[in-house]
C-alpha cells in the first residue's frame, strides 16, 4: 500500500518520468517482506531435501527428530498424501503433453536433487534444521538423467518410469511455403546453438506464511509471489478448500521474474502444516534450497537454419530445438511454454516466405523448469539474430544493411506471421535507424578497423526483435488453466477527495503500482498525491490474473484507466446535481471540479465527497456511485507484440578469452510510455538478466544430476562492476485495443541482450575466423575458438 | 539455513584465547573478521560449539616497521592497508594487490591474518607473502613462545599450514623493500572482487629481472613459486619463462576452467608481469 508522492497538478501524470514513490520505503528498509511478517504463535518449518536426483525412499526414520527441542511436528510425503492433492501442469492446447504427478513430499520416490522428502515444523527455524538434520532416510538410488543429452539418448535412462520415455511435449510449425522458398535460396546458413540452464535467483527468495484459523476454519497465506489470485484457487483446490476460506496476501514482494508465478510443493507443504498444528508456520527458502528448488529455465539445444539470397533476401527459417525440463512438467502453468513461444515468434519479425520449428521438451532428473523472464525469447532471438548475422557474413554484408532489407516493413501491418501469430503494429525500421543515430553506428565501425591495425578486438552486435505482451485468454485460460487473463480495478472517491485504488495486479519491484497511480490520477482528474493503492490482497482487490508476462501495464492500467474514467463520470455527475450544472459542461482538473470553458472552480473534491457521504438527504433521491470497478481483457489479439532493437558494443582480449561490454544501446517500442523512467528501468534491468545467462549464469550439474554451482560464490550473476552503460530510446506505436495505449516492457532486454552479444563477439572475433554459438562464453570457451586452450 | 547452535566467547589477550581454546578443544573455532568462518557457519558446514571471538586482541593489531621489517598484525583490516604510508614505503606490492581483495564490504571486515591463515589457493595475500619473502609469527599452547615460519614452509596444502588447531596467528614480518623495488600483482576473475582464476605477485629489484620472484596462485594446492621460471626469466628472458611455466605448472580445473586453459592464463599473466616490472618503475 502506497501512496503517491506527487502534487504537480496540471500537467499530465501519463508519459512523465515519475520517480517511484515506493522506492524510498524499500530503500529506508521499511518495506515488509513476508520474513517481515511475524505473527503470534508463528512456528517454522524446515524441509529434508532428497540428496539424490533419483532415488526410491525406503524408509524414513524420525523418532529422534520428534524428540528434539522445540519441534512441533515431523511429517513425511506420506502424511500430506491424505489431505494435498497431487499436482501437474498439463493444457489441453498443448496437444499430446504429459507429466507424472507431483506430492507437495515426495511419497515413495524423489525425482530430483532437492525434492523435499520430509518437513520439521518448530518453535525456531534453526530447531527445525537441527532436527531435519537427525532424520535418517534410506534411499535406493535410481538411475538418474542428469542432463539434456541424456534425456534424449535413444534407449536411455527414464527421467518417470511410469510415463514410458523421457517426452513431455512435441510440437511443429510450418507456415508459408517451405519448399518454394527453399527452391529460390542461393545459400542456406545453419548452426547448432546452446542455452545454458539457469534460474532467477530473486533478492528474496521464495517465501510463505501459511496461517490456518481453527476459529472461523480460514487459511490466510502470506506469500511472495506475483498471482495471487491464482494462488488462491490452486491452494484451495490442492488443500481440499472452499476458494473463500481461502485469503491470499501478497506483501513486498523482492524481485520475482517469472520465479513467482508456480506452485511449489514446500510452499503449499508450509499451509498444509499450518492445518494440521493450528498455528501459522513460516518458511523461507534459503539460497542453497532456491537453487535446488526454484524453477530452471532455458536449457536448449538448437539446430537452426537460414536460407537467403545472395543480395541478402532472407527467405525462410528453420528451427529444431530441445529443452530439458525437470521431472515433472510444473503447477499450473506447465514446463513447456518457454518451446512453445519459441515455435510461434522465432525469427516471425523478418518477411519470411517460409517457416518451419519443431520443438521437443524432454524429462529429466534436474530442478523443476518453467517460466522465467523472457519466456522463449532469449533463444527465440538468439538463433535469429545470429544467423542472420552469419548469413551476413557470409555474404558479405553489413549486419544493419541485411536487416534493412528483411525486416518487416511498417506498411507490413497487420499481418499474420507464418507461424500463425497476429501483428497489429510495429515499427522495426524507425528502431533501426534510431539505434544507428544513437550509437553512430559508422564511426564505430571506423575505430574497430582502426583499434585491429592495434590489436585490439572490438565487436558490433546488433539484434532485432520482438516481445510477446498483454496476453489474451489464449495463453493459459483456452487450455483450461484458471489463471485469469482478464484484470479488474476498483476506483473509489474518499469522502476528503482522495482516491483508493484497488488493483488485482501487484508489485515485484518494477513500479506497477506507480504505473497505476498515474493512470488513474489522469483518469480521474487528480494529482498523484491525492491517489492511495491497495495490491496483493484476495480479499481486498477485483479478481484478476496478477503480474508475469508483461501484463501489468497494459491490462492492468486499462483496467485502472476505465475505471478511473467511470469514476470521473460519477463526480461530475454528482457535481452537476449539487450545483445545478450540466454535467457535459463539467471537468475535474487537478482534484478541482471547474467549468470545462473558463476554468472557474465549481467546487472541489472534498466537497462532492461530502455531499455525497453526510448529507445524500439534499441530493433529491440521486444514489451517486462513488466506488466503480471495471475489467479489462484484450480480445482482439491474443498477444500485443511489441518490438524494438538491442546493440552491443564490446572488446575481446584474445590472449586471456576475456570480454569487456563497452556500451549497449536499445531502442524499445512499447506502445504508449506510460512513464518513460520505469521503461528504461526495466530495459536496463532486463539487459542485465539477459548478459547473465550470455555470459556467466549457467546451473552446471554432473551426469548423476547433482548440482555443482548452488551458491552465490559459485553461481556467478552480473555484478554492477561489470556492467555497461545502457542507452535506451523509445518509439511509440500504441495498440488501438486500449484507450491507454500501452503494450508491456518488462522483457525486451532479457530478449534480446544474448543476441546482441553473441552478434557483438563473433563480429569482434571475425578477424580469426572464430564464431561461438554455445552459451554462456566463458573466457575457456573464447580461448577454444581461438584455437588456445 | 541457520548456523547451529554456539557459544560466543570474547578474548581480551593471547594468553586468554589460547586458554579459551585450550579449555575448548576441537570445539572451539577463532574469529576475527568472520568473511569465511561466518558464511561457513551459515551453511552448516562447521558446526562448533563455541567461537573464541580474538578480534580484540591487542597483540595482533597495528603496522609498524622494526628492524628493517614491515610488520602487519594479523587483525589488520584489508581496508586498514589502504593509503597506509609505511606499506606504500616499504612492501608496495600489497597495494597493487589489494584492489583485487574481494569487495569494499568485506575488505572493511576481514583481516590480512585471517586470509593467511586460511590460506584459500586463490588469494591474493598468501601469494604476496611468499614473493616478499614474508615470515608469519604464530603462537600456541605448546609453543615456547613465539615460532616464526618462512611463508616458504607456511604454506603446505590446501587450506593447510603451519598452524596447528591450536595455534594463533600473530604477525606478518615482511622485510621492507629497498627504494626502486619493482612490482606487480595482476590477476583474472570472471567478476570483479571473485577470487583469481589465476593471479600473480611478482617483485624484483630492478629492470634486469635478474633476481625477479614471481608467486602464482590459483595454479595449484597452495600460492607457488617455480625456480626453473625465475632462473630462465634471469638468463634466457621471458620467452624460456613461459615454457618453463607451462611445463612446471599444472593447475587444478575449477567449475569453468579446464587445466589447460589455466595453464594458458597464467602464461598471459607471466608475460604481462613480465612487461609490468620491465616497465616505468
Amino acid at each position: 500500500m502506497n501512496r503517491i508522492l506527487r502534487e504537480a497538478a496540471d500537467t499530465p501524470a501519463i508519459g512523465a518520468a515519475v520517480p517511484r514513490p515506493n522506492g524510498r520505503r524499500l530503500l529506508e528498509g521499511r518495506g515488509r517482506y513476508v520474513d517481515d511478517i511475524a505473527l503470534p504463535r508463528m512456528a517454522h518449518v524446515a524441509f529434508l531435501r532428497s540428496p539424490h536426483a533419483h532415488a526410491r525412499i525406503l524408509a524414513i526414520r524420525a523418532e529422534t527428530a520428534r524428540g528434539m527441542p522445540g519441534v512441533l511436528d515431523v511429517v513425511t510425503g506420506q502424511d500430506l498424501a491424505e489431505t494435498v492433492q497431487p499436482f501437474a501442469g498439463l493444457l489441453v492446447h498443448f496437444k499430446g503433453m504429459k507429466s507424472a504427478q507431483q506430492r507437495c513430499i515426495a511419497v515413495d520416490r524423489a525425482a530430483w536433487q532437492g525434492e523435499p522428502v520430509a518437513a520439521v515444523v518448530a518453535e525456531t527455524r534453526r530447531q527445525a534444521e537441527d532436527a531435519a538434520a537427525r532424520i535418517e532416510v534410506e534411499y535406493e538410488p535410481l538411475p538418474a538423467v542428469g542432463s539434456l543429452a541424456a534425456a534424449a539418448e535413444p534407449g536411455g535412462m527414464i527421467a518417470q518410469p511410469e510415463l514410458g520415455d523421457n517426452v513431455c511435449f512435441t510440437r511443429e510449425v510450418e507456415g508459408g511455403d517451405w519448399d518454394r522458398a527453399m527452391a529460390q535460396a542461393d545459400l542456406v546458413v545453419e548452426r547448432s546453438f546452446r542455452f545454458p540452464r539457469h534460474t532467477g535467483v530473486c533478492p528474496e527468495g521464495r517465501s510463505v506464511i501459511g496461517d490456518w484459523n481453527p476459529a472461523d476454519r480460514r487459511l490466510t497465506v502470506h506469500i511472495s509471489h506475483q498471482a495471487p489470485h491464482m494462488i488462491q484457487d490452486c491452494y484451495a483446490r490442492l488443500l481440499g478448500l472452499s476458494e473463500s476460506d481461502v485469503r491470499v496476501v501478497c506483501p513486498d514482494v523482492g524481485g520475482s521474474y517469472g520465479i513467482k508465478t508456480h506452485v511449489y510443493g514446500d510452499e503449499l507443504a508450509t499451509c498444509a502444516l499450518s492445518m494440521r498444528i493450528g498455528r501459522p508456520v513460516k518458511f523461507v527458502a534459503d539460497r542453497l534450497e532456491s537453487f535446488l528448488s526454484d524453477i530452471h529455465n532455458r536449457d536448449h539445444a538448437v539446430t537452426a537454419k537460414l536460407a537467403v539470397k545472395r543480395d541478402g533476401t532472407i527467405l525462410a527459417l528453420g528451427y529444431e530445438g530441445t529443452q530439458a525440463i525437470g521431472p515433472y512438467s510444473v503447477y499450473p502453468r506447465t514446463s513447456v511454454v518457454e518451446g512453445n513461444q519459441i515455435a510461434n515468434i522465432c525469427g516471425q519479425w523478418y518477411r519470411l516466405q517460409g517457416y518451419r520449428a519443431k520443438v521437443r521438451a524432454l524429462f529429466t532428473n534436474l530442478a523443476p523448469y518453467s517460466n522465467y523472464r523472457a519466456v522463449g525469447h532469449p533463444v527465440a532471438v538468439g538463433v535469429t539474430e545470429g544467423l542472420v548475422d552469419a548469413a551476413a557474413r557470409q555474404i558479405g554484408m553489413d549486419p544493419a544493411e541485411i536487416r534493412r532489407r528483411n525486416l518487416l516493413r511498417d506498411e507490413d501491418f497487420p499481418l499474420q506471421t507464418p507461424s500463425g501469430m497476429k501483428f497489429e503494429g510495429m515499427s522495426h525500421h524507425r528502431c533501426l535507424d534510431t539505434v544507428l543515430r544513437m550509437m553512430d553506428y559508422d564511426s564505430l565501425r571506423a575505430d574497430q578497423a582502426e583499434a585491429r591495425r592495434r590489436g585490439v578486438y572490438r565487436g558490433i552486435g546488433l539484434a532485432s526483435m520482438i516481445e510477446i505482451t498483454n496476453p489474451s485468454a489464449m495463453f493459459y485460460g483456452v487450455g483450461g488453466a484458471r489463471i485469469s487473463a482478464q484484470d479488474g480495478c476498483t476506483v473509489r472517491l474518499e469522502p476528503q477527495g482522495g482516491i483508493m485504488v484497488l488493483h488485482g495486479c501487484g508489485e515485484q519491484g518494477q513500479g506497477t503500482e506507480t504505473i497505476f497511480a498515474q493512470v488513474v490520477a489522469d483518469a480521474v482528474g487528480v494529482p498523484m498525491g491525492r491517489v492511495r493503492l491497495v495490491t496483493g490482497d484476495t480479499d481486498a482487490t477485483p479478481y484478476g490474473g496478477g503480474t508475469w508476462a508483461s501484463r501489468g501495464a497494459g491490462v492492468g492500467g486499462e483496467a485502472a484507466w476505465q475505471a478511473g474514467r467511470a469514476l470521473r463520470k460519477s463526480i461530475l455527475d454528482l457535481a452537476a446535481t449539487i450545483h445545478q450544472r450540466d454535467a457535459a459542461q463539467l471537468d475535474i482538473r487537478g482534484g478541482i471540479v471547474v467549468d470545462a470553458a473558463t476554468g472557474e472552480q465549481v467546487t472541489d473534491l472534498a466537497e462532492v465527497g461530502r455531499v455525497a457521504y453526510f448529507r445524500p438527504d439534499t441530493l433529491g433521491g440521486v444514489r451517486p456511485e462513488l466506488s466503480v470497478t471495471r475489467h479489462y481483457l484484450p480480445t482482439q489479439y491474443a498477444f500485443a507484440f511489441t518490438n524494438g532493437i538491442l546493440a552491443c558494443h564490446l572488446e575481446v582480449d584474445p590472449d586471456t578469452g576475456f570480454m569487456k561490454l563497452l556500451k549497449f544501446w536499445a531502442v524499445e517500442d512499447c506502445g504508449k510510455v506510460l512513464n518513460p523512467l520505469l521503461v528504461e528501468e526495466q530495459m536496463r534491468g532486463a539487459i542485465v538478466q539477459g548478459i547473465g545467462p550470455t555470459l556467466l549464469e549457467e546451473c552446471l550439474y554432473d551426469e548423476r544430476g547433482q548440482m555443482l554451482n548452488g551458491s552465490m560464490v559459485d553461481y556467478l550473476v552480473p555484478m554492477a562492476a561489470e556492467m555497461p552503460d545502457m542507452e535506451v530510446a523509445h518509439i511509440e506505436t500504441p495498440t488501438r485495443e486500449s484507450a491507454i495505449g500501452a503494450k508491456g516492457a518488462g522483457e525486451a532486454g532479457t530478449a534480446g541482450a544474448p543476441a546482441a552479444i553473441m552478434n557483438a563477439l563473433n563480429d569482434a572475433l571475425s578477424p580469426f575466423g572464430a564464431e561461438l554459438t554455445e552459451m554462456p562464453f566463458t573466457p575457456e570457451r573464447i580461448l577454444r575458438a581461438l584455437g588456445k586452450s | 539455513m541457520k548456523a547451529a547452535g554456539f557459544r560466543f566467547l570474547r578474548a581480551r589477550c593471547v594468553a586468554e584465547a589460547l586458554a579459551l581454546k585450550a579449555e575448548h578443544g576441537e570445539d572451539a573455532r577463532f574469529i576475527a573478521g568472520g568473511q569465511s568462518l561466518v558464511p561457513a557457519l551459515n551453511l552448516r558446514l562447521l558446526e562448533p560449539r563455541a567461537l573464541i571471538d580474538i578480534a580484540g586482541l591487542p597483540e595482533l593489531t597495528g603496522i609498524r616497521v622494526e628492524r628493517g621489517r614491515l610488520v602487519i598484525g594479523a587483525l589488520t583490516r584489508h581496508a586498514a592497508l589502504t593509503g597506509d604510508p609505511l606499506v606504500a614505503a616499504h612492501a608496495p606490492l600489497l597495494l597493487e594487490a589489494l584492489p583485487y581483495v574481494a569487495h569494499a564490504a568485506i575488505r572493511n571486515r576481514g583481516t590480512f591474518g585471517g586470509s593467511i591463515a586460511l590460506a584459500d589457493p586463490a588469494a591474493e595475500w598468501p601469494a604476496c607473502c611468499l614473493a616478499l619473502d614474508a615470515t608469519m609469527v604464530l603462537t600456541g599452547p605448546h609453543a615456547e613462545g613465539e615460532r616464526r615460519v618462512p611463508a616458504t614452509e607456511f604454506f603446505r596444502g590446501l587450506y593447510a599450514t603451519a598452524l596447528g588447531p591450536d595455534d594463533l596467528l600473530l604477525r606478518v614480518e615482511i622485510p621492507c623493500q629497498p627504494a626502486g623495488t619493482r612490482n606487480a600483482a595482476l590477476e583474472l576473475a570472471r567478476r570483479h572482487g571473485d577470487f583469481a582464476i589465476v593471479g600473480v605477485a611478482a617483485t624484483a629489484s630492478d629492470r634486469e629481472l635478474k633476481d625477479a620472484r614471481i608467486a602464482f596462485f590459483g595454479v595449484a594446492d597452495r600460492p607457488m613459486r617455480f625456480a626453473e621460471v625465475e632462473r630462465a626469466l634471469a638468463v634466457e628472458g621471458v620467452s624460456a619463462a613461459a615454457e618453463a611455466l607451462a611445463r612446471q605448472v599444472d593447475p587444478p580445473a575449477d567449475l569453468y576452467h579446464s587445466a589447460a586453459t589455466k595453464r594458458h592464463l597464467a602464461g598471459v599473466l607471466l608475460r604481462r608481469a613480465v612487461d609490468r616490472l620491465r616497465g616505468a618503475a
